[in-house]
């Protein structure tokens, strides 16, 4: 004792650009995070559709052409992936948000991520129904 | 990796090394251990420090998963040295100081950040009804212990800060999810009433908002807290409140 202590710590960075290769977990949550960009565009898409069909049927039936369009079917299948797999990523985690306890017991997570499935299932069909697809 | 009689083998460790009075920054330094089968990487600290090197600083107190200070990143993961058997790595384990935090030296941090916030959120009991030693003790069912007794198994480690890239993004601003978790679970707790005093630090930009729910915080942690589950909680919690609070005055929290 006596002497002075030196203290000189080393600050240990974050890399702002390059932080999610570290970890295969954090790659899975930028896939997570960047797919809703798919979904933003889809519904952007629907929009414009709208603002089509309420300028008369002219522009709504030009509308409809263009999503015939190779790049458009293409666009598609790409939003209808990413959005399964953003659907899918967030339903998986719901139970860490809305833990169910029931007397002493916490239901398992595979039920309260199950629920949500069939929610979703439930308005898809009613929706598909009212819709006159099927 | 050769194993001889003893049923010991050679491990190679890379270790990172700073000394605050000679280094400029941190550098690794190779040392080869014979470690048993059954040791942790630990076991394989202390021989080194006993046998080889002992200059190396590292923390360390109870051997057994509970005091939480042997947090260091072992081949870039977070993990408790004593939790962790040198017979799960392979090849060459790298050893390094807890991301995210100063070094102080080489593989101890400097955890004054933690503990202020630990401070921050008052994570002990805030009575909701004082009562007298004569009164008794405050009851609780076991249903009312469930609501929080995970997250009551917190040991202070770290790992989850080290984990998580918004606490190293945010510049430790972020108050961080054990921290949080600790305030969530003080505020499940049916005999606290602290539960105000604790939104004022935690329900804000620096506290749960800051959270994008990456969840690595509970891959990592040691006891099986689920500090993301605990955040994710909160944040439901804060937005019921916000909602109250501005359309539905009139209902009473």
């Amino acid at each position: 004792m006596g002497e002075k202590m030196s203290r000189r710590p080393y600050a240990q960075e974050c890399p702002r650009a390059t932080w999610y290769f570290k970890r295969p977990r954090y790659m899975r949550y930028m896939a997570r995070e960047v797919t809703c960009i798919f979904i933003g565009a889809y519904t952007l898409m629907l929009l414009v559709g709208l603002l089509r069909l309420s300028q008369g049927q002219a522009q709504y039936e030009d509308f409809l052409m263009a999503l015939r369009q190779p790049a458009s079917v293409a666009f598609h299948i790409v939003a209808l992936a990413f959005s399964l797999y953003h659907t899918f990523t967030w339903f998986n985690v719901a139970p860490k948000a809305l833990p169910i306890q029931v007397g002493e017991e916490i239901w398992p997570d595979s039920v309260v991520a199950s629920a949500h499935y069939v929610v979703w299932a439930v308005l898809s069909l009613v929706i598909l129904f009212w819709a006159g697809v099927i | 990796m050769t194993e001889n009689r003893m049923g010991a083998r050679q491990v190679e460790l890379e270790v990172l090394r700073y000394n605050p009075e000679t280094d400029q920054e941190p550098r690794y330094q190779r040392y080869s251990v014979p470690c048993k089968n059954e040791w942790c990487v630990l076991d394989a600290l202390n021989y080194l420090k006993d046998n080889i090197d002992p200059t190396l600083a590292y923390r360390w107190s109870c051997h057994m998963q509970v005091c939480g200070s042997c947090g260091m990143m072992l081949n870039g993961e977070p993990k408790l040295a004593c939790k962790a058997f040198v017979r799960d790595y392979p090849g060459v384990i790298r050893i390094e100081p807890l991301t995210h935090f100063p070094i102080e030296r080489d593989l101890v941090t400097v955890a004054d950040d933690f503990m202020a916030k630990l401070k921050r959120v008052k994570p002990y009991l805030i009575p909701a009804e004082k009562r007298s030693i004569e009164e008794g003790e405050y009851r609780q069912t076991p249903a009312q212990l469930t609501r929080y007794r995970k997250y009551a198994m917190c040991i202070n480690c770290m790992l989850c800060y080290a984990a998580c890239p918004e606490y190293g993004l945010t510049k430790s601003k972020f108050i961080g999810p054990a921290a949080i978790t600790l305030a969530h679970r003080y505020n499940q707790d049916s005999r606290d009433g602290g539960r105000d005093e604790r939104q004022e630090e935690i329900a804000t930009n620096e506290g749960v908002w800051e959270c994008s729910f990456v969840g690595a915080c509970s891959d990592v942690c040691p006891k099986h807290v689920d500090p993301a589950s605990a955040l994710q909680q909160v944040k439901i919690a804060s937005t019921v409140d916000w909602y109250l609070e501005h359309f539905m005055s009139w209902v009473k929290k």
